[in-house]
């Protein structure tokens, strides 16, 4: 039936009808917006990774006069001028992009008070020098005397090429940064997933006490920047914390510090993920494996662990990629040890080296986009197990074991809530170590650096607006490409897109956009360095699990609504406001909830792109306790920390009325 | 009879895949008309295409006259009912029916009248500010087809509306369809695969198969003269035997010659001789009386058969009997319950039976049209 058949008769072209009119034009609209915020900048970083700036002598020729001003000898290219002086060699030639070059050096008794004039012109139509800032192109020749002649200066010509790399890979102190972050990374992972597993293993399945409380205890990283646990380890292991002795003469500042903060602030990820494996695995595998009488070590290995082991898999990727991407942490406590988010931030920040900070960005990419495209693959055969219906297992009480579990999970606890409690006496004690009482002047963040409490105001904006316009642009982009008809180039195209800022590193992502919005050429340049951008990088650096979020929900609505909706000649936004909405507002308000919370703990993308009217809470952590402020940063982090806890809270009242509402419907 | 619906040379492919082949069909104005087929034979690409929620790749449809072929969904004559029901979880039951009533000129009275009208229509007035969830799968079904007619479309679609539900509802259903169906002469295209649905509902049935339409004709000529195998295995029990032509209106089965339908084989075809099980007939043993063969002879395709099994399926005996002196002349034979009585049948006995000439027919080997 399906061997290639010419139809007779003309095709049918489908008259496109209002709705798929305006459909299209939300797709293309949104689309835009990816490619504008996501394609194009990256697009600018890679070309930047790529841009080599070299001093071409050949195409520039001086002349000079004699005493009097006649010129009595022909022009000589600077080329032959300096294989004659023997005055730069080859690594002389590279350069940065900005980078000047005088004239005067290949005149070994220039002197700009002599009389002796100078010509200086291009060899071809391309070939450009300045004069002072006064630009010169072509062949045409200048004439200048010897105090001008000082002001002649040439420019790099840029090229393609890959020197940029060799730079790279043949300086110790930059690559060893990948192997750095690479282990921490691994090590991080290790310890996490197996924590996350057992933890999330006692509460699935076993009957101990205070379920509810753990839970909510897990999730708590969640809500501060990940620099916090950082400023917790300085106050506990540091030069003079107090459990110094325990490191036994190791420094925090460095590996241990990042994997301890790393552990507390990927938990949370780790444990919904593994969580969410585990309950959903079957209870008559249980059943029969008690009925066959096997032990539990047995049952453990033959039941549990497989039934779970696509969720530790998607754990352990989304743990690397969260640590090996993490920029904050390791800024607080990596000390001398170099990871590749910290590179690209001193590249950029510290050297000014764009090209450099551009590579290292490529670098740090290609392992995060390989963690992301394994956690892809593994999510799609996790899917597919779920299609079984299966039994919810349910846990047996057992004095015992119950016990056990409880002590481990308080011990997590203990972590967790003591990394954020000991933020929180930093910044209410007055001067740590000398001087214990309480006090709230570290709150005074306006008698600091770091932006003060405007910096605060900044960051409720940013995740107030972030949360809008991100649940706006996500759920309309969502439905455009789950619930439209046609188009269906277009739009996998930009499910495509969607999927993309998963695997970009918020570094990456900021860096991208200095290359691309601080462009003088791009019409767009005029949101550089105002809030805008940092909404804009802030919606697409967590667009894709909010893309998700929102398909998940549309996929679980009929596929027929639309076709209903039109044979009852009923617009689709009449639909679209009247029953999808309604109907994924839940997913819709956890969508918002988790953009908020986001923009008000992300560092990473935006510590590229704030000015000084936009500085964030974030950074005014970051650069706190850069400046040895370490009180107030952890101030500014707890105040972060009660700003999303009161916003979780009001989210899950909200949810509750709102699912108390609609109750009589959703049952089913 | 005016023709309603006009479909001409209808093709439909998803990339290399032909869904639909040159379909070509008139649906008559008021009538009830079922695409029955086996499961993806492409009933319900064809229905999305009258709808015009996927477009045919090539072929024209009219509708009233009008050609609709490449008119969206939006701007063509229907209403729709599918096998989910696709209910607004979130609207009550009268929003749901009033959702394509809103901005169609009418006032809120006139919408709620109608809404009113509908909801006792289907026997449904005290649902009205229920939920769907809260309402059980049939009365969900009726509010779907309550707000598919709402608007008063010339043409009803409906896909397989009654396989979601239990086996007890779905015949009282059939039943509620037709007869409203029938009150409001609606044109009506429903898709099903449930072939007893489709005798049961349909004015006429269209029986499709891997693309192509079989045959199209009333529930009793698809049933009682079924144009090829195709059909009379689809719809119904069929005995096939293999035969060979040996001239017009006789195919020899093993050693035996029987009177058949041959229709255009030409003697020496290899054809298949087919016959349903309650077509085969029981005769009376004094049909058969000692020394007067020639009582026999005088009856057409009558012989003697071994009863080999016999099952009672409620209403009737399905019995497997066997020709022994003609090899390969195996028969399945629906008998009557009072037949059985009458004729003392049981498992072992010997009995004779006739094969009407008239009910057995020659097919072709191949599936597809007689020749
Ligand atoms: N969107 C599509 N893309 C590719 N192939 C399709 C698509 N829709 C249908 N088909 C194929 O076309 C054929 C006919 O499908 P259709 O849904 O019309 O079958 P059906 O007769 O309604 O079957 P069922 O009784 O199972 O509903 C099937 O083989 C199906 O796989
Ligand atoms: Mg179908």
């Amino acid at each position: 039936m399906s061997s290639v058949e010419s139809i007779p008769g003309p095709k049918i072209r489908k008259k496109v009808g209002t709705d798929a009119l305006i459909q299209r034009g939300f797709i293309v609209v949104i689309a835009l917006y990816l490619i504008i915020t996501l394609a194009f900048p990256l697009y600018a970083m890679l070309s930047k990774a790529f841009e080599v700036y070299n001093y071409d002598l050949s195409q520039f020729s001086v002349q000079a006069s004699d005493e009097e001003g006649n010129f009595t000898t022909g022009p000589v290219t600077l080329l032959d001028l300096n294989a004659e002086l023997g005055l730069l060699g080859d690594s002389d030639m590279a350069a940065k992009g900005d980078g000047r070059l005088s004239l005067t050096q290949f005149f070994p008794d220039f002197s700009f008070r002599s009389p002796v004039m100078y010509r200086v012109a291009g060899t071809d139509e391309k070939s450009v020098f300045l004069v002072g800032s006064e630009r010169h192109v072509g062949t045409e020749s200048v004439e200048v005397d010897s105090n001008t002649f000082r002001k002649v200066v040439v420019r790099p010509v840029k090229s393609r090429g890959m020197s940029n790399f060799t730079r790279y890979f043949s300086t110790p102190a930059l690559f060893r940064s990948i192997g750095n972050s690479v282990f921490i990374a691994t090590v991080s992972t290790i310890i996490t997933v197996t924590l996350a597993f057992w933890f999330a293993y006692a509460l699935s399945r076993s009957c101990m006490k205070y379920k509810g409380f753990f839970r909510l205890v897990a999730m708590a990283p969640i809500l501060v920047p990940s620099l916090l646990p950082g400023i917790a380890l300085v106050y506990l292991f540091g030069n003079q914390g107090i459990l110094k002795g325990l490191l036994m003469g190791q420094s925090i500042y460095g590996p241990i510090g990042i994997v301890i903060g790393s552990v507390f602030f990927t938990f949370p990820h780790a444990m919904l993920i593994i969580g969410t494996a585990l309950s959903i695995s079957d209870a008559r595998l249980y059943e029969a494996a008690v009925s066959l009488r096997a032990s539990r070590w047995r049952t453990f290995w033959t039941v549990t662990i497989p039934g779970a082991r696509y969720g530790l898999i998607s754990a352990a990727f989304v743990v690397f990629n969260l640590v090996i991407t993490d920029f904050g942490l390791p800024k607080v406590i990596g000390g001398q040890f170099n990871v590749l988010a910290v590179d690209i931030y001193k590249q950029v920040i510290g050297q000014q080296n764009f090209e450099m900070g551009a590579v290292v960005s490529v670098v740090l990419l290609l392992p995060a986009l390989l963690a992301f495209a394994i956690d892809r693959q593994v999510q799609k055969k996790q899917v597919a197990g779920l299609t079984a219906r299966s039994v919810v297992f349910e846990p047996k009480p057992d004095r015992k074991a119950d016990t056990g579990w409880l002590f481990y999970c308080s011990l997590v606890a203990v972590f967790i809530l003591g990394i954020i409690g000991i933020c929180q006496m930093a910044a209410l004690i007055k001067f740590w170590p000398y001087d214990m009482s309480l006090s709230l002047n570290n709150y005074a963040f306006d008698r600091m650096d770091g932006g003060g409490w405007a910096a605060y105001k900044n960051s409720i904006k940013l995740g107030l607006l972030t949360a809008f316009v991100g649940t706006v642009v996500v759920f309309l982009g969502a439905y455009m490409v789950e619930k439209t008809s046609d188009f269906t180039k277009g739009r996998s195209g930009f499910q495509m897109l969607a999927m993309m800022p998963m695997a970009i590193p918020g570094m990456v992502l900021g860096l991208a956009y200095i290359f691309f919005f601080n462009n003088p050429a791009n019409p767009l340049n005029f949101i550089y360095g105002t809030m805008a951008i940092l909404v804009v990088s802030t919606v697409t650096h967590f667009y894709t699990v909010s893309h998700l979020t929102a398909v998940t929900a549309l996929k679980q609505m009929d596929t027929e609504f639309e076709s209903v909706a039109s044979s009852l000649k009923q617009p689709f936004y009449k639909l679209f406001a009247r029953v999808t909405v309604p109907v994924c507002m839940p997913a819709i308000l956890n969508i918002s909830i988790y953009l908020f919370v986001n923009a008000m703990t992300t560092v990473s993308a935006v510590v590229f792109l704030y000015s000084t009217d936009t500085a964030l809470a974030s950074i005014a952590v970051l650069n706190m306790d850069d400046a040895g402020d370490i009180a107030p940063a952890a101030a500014m982090g707890m105040m972060i920390f009660y700003t999303n806890a009161a916003a979780r809270l009001l989210h899950a009242v909200g949810s509750r009325a709102i699912l108390k509402r609609s109750e009589a419907w959703r049952q089913r | 009879m005016t023709t309603f619906l006009k479909i001409r040379d209808l093709w439909k492919s998803f990339g290399q895949f032909v869904a639909l082949r040159d379909i070509s069909l008139d649906v008559i104005e008021g009538e009830f008309l079922c695409f029955l087929g086996p499961s993806g034979c492409g009933k319900t690409t064809l229905l999305r295409a009258i709808a015009g929620l996927d477009i045919q790749t090539a072929g024209t449809i009219h509708q009233a006259g009008k050609d609709v072929s490449n008119l969206p969904p939006a701007e063509r004559d229907f209403g729709i009912v599918f096998q989910s029901y696709a209910l607004f979880p979130n609207l009550t039951i009268s929003e749901n029916i009033s959702f394509g009533l809103e901005n169609a000129g009418k006032n809120k009275a006139e919408v709620k009248k109608r809404v009113d009208e509908l909801l006792q229509l289907i026997g449904l007035p005290e649902q009205r500010d229920k939920y769907p969830a809260q309402l059980s799968g049939g009365q969900q079904q009726r509010i779907a087809l309550a707000r598919a007619i709402a608007t008063s479309p010339g043409l009803l679609l409906l896909d397989e509306p009654l396989s979601a539900l239990d086996a007890k509802v779905r015949v009282h259903l059939r039943h509620e369809m037709t007869e409203l169906q029938r009150k409001l002469k609606v044109t009506t295209v429903m898709v099903t695969h449930d072939q007893e649905e489709a005798l049961s509902m349909a004015d006429r049935i269209v029986v499709m198969n891997h693309g192509v339409i079989e045959q199209v004709g009333t529930p009793t000529e698809i049933y009682t003269d079924p144009v090829s195998l195709f059909v009379a295995d689809f719809i119904g029990e069929m005995n096939q035997v293999p035969a060979e032509v040996t001239k017009e209106g006789e195919v020899r089965v093993g050693n035996r010659t029987l009177l058949c339908r041959t229709g255009d084989f030409a003697p020496g075809s290899k054809v298949i001789a087919a016959l349903r099980p309650e077509d085969v007939i029981p005769h009376d043993k004094d049909v058969r009386l000692p020394g007067t063969p020639d009582v026999i002879e005088t009856l057409q395709n009558t012989f003697d058969v071994v009863i080999k099994e016999m099952e009672f399926l409620g209403s009737f005996w399905r019995t497997s009997v066997s020709d022994e002196e003609a090899e390969g002349l195996d028969l399945t034979a629906d008998f009557s319950i009072n037949a059985v009585r009458r004729l003392s049948l049981a498992v072992g006995e010997k009995i004779t039976v006739e094969l009407p000439a008239d009910r057995l027919k020659a097919f072709s080997e191949t599936s597809g049209a007689e020749q």
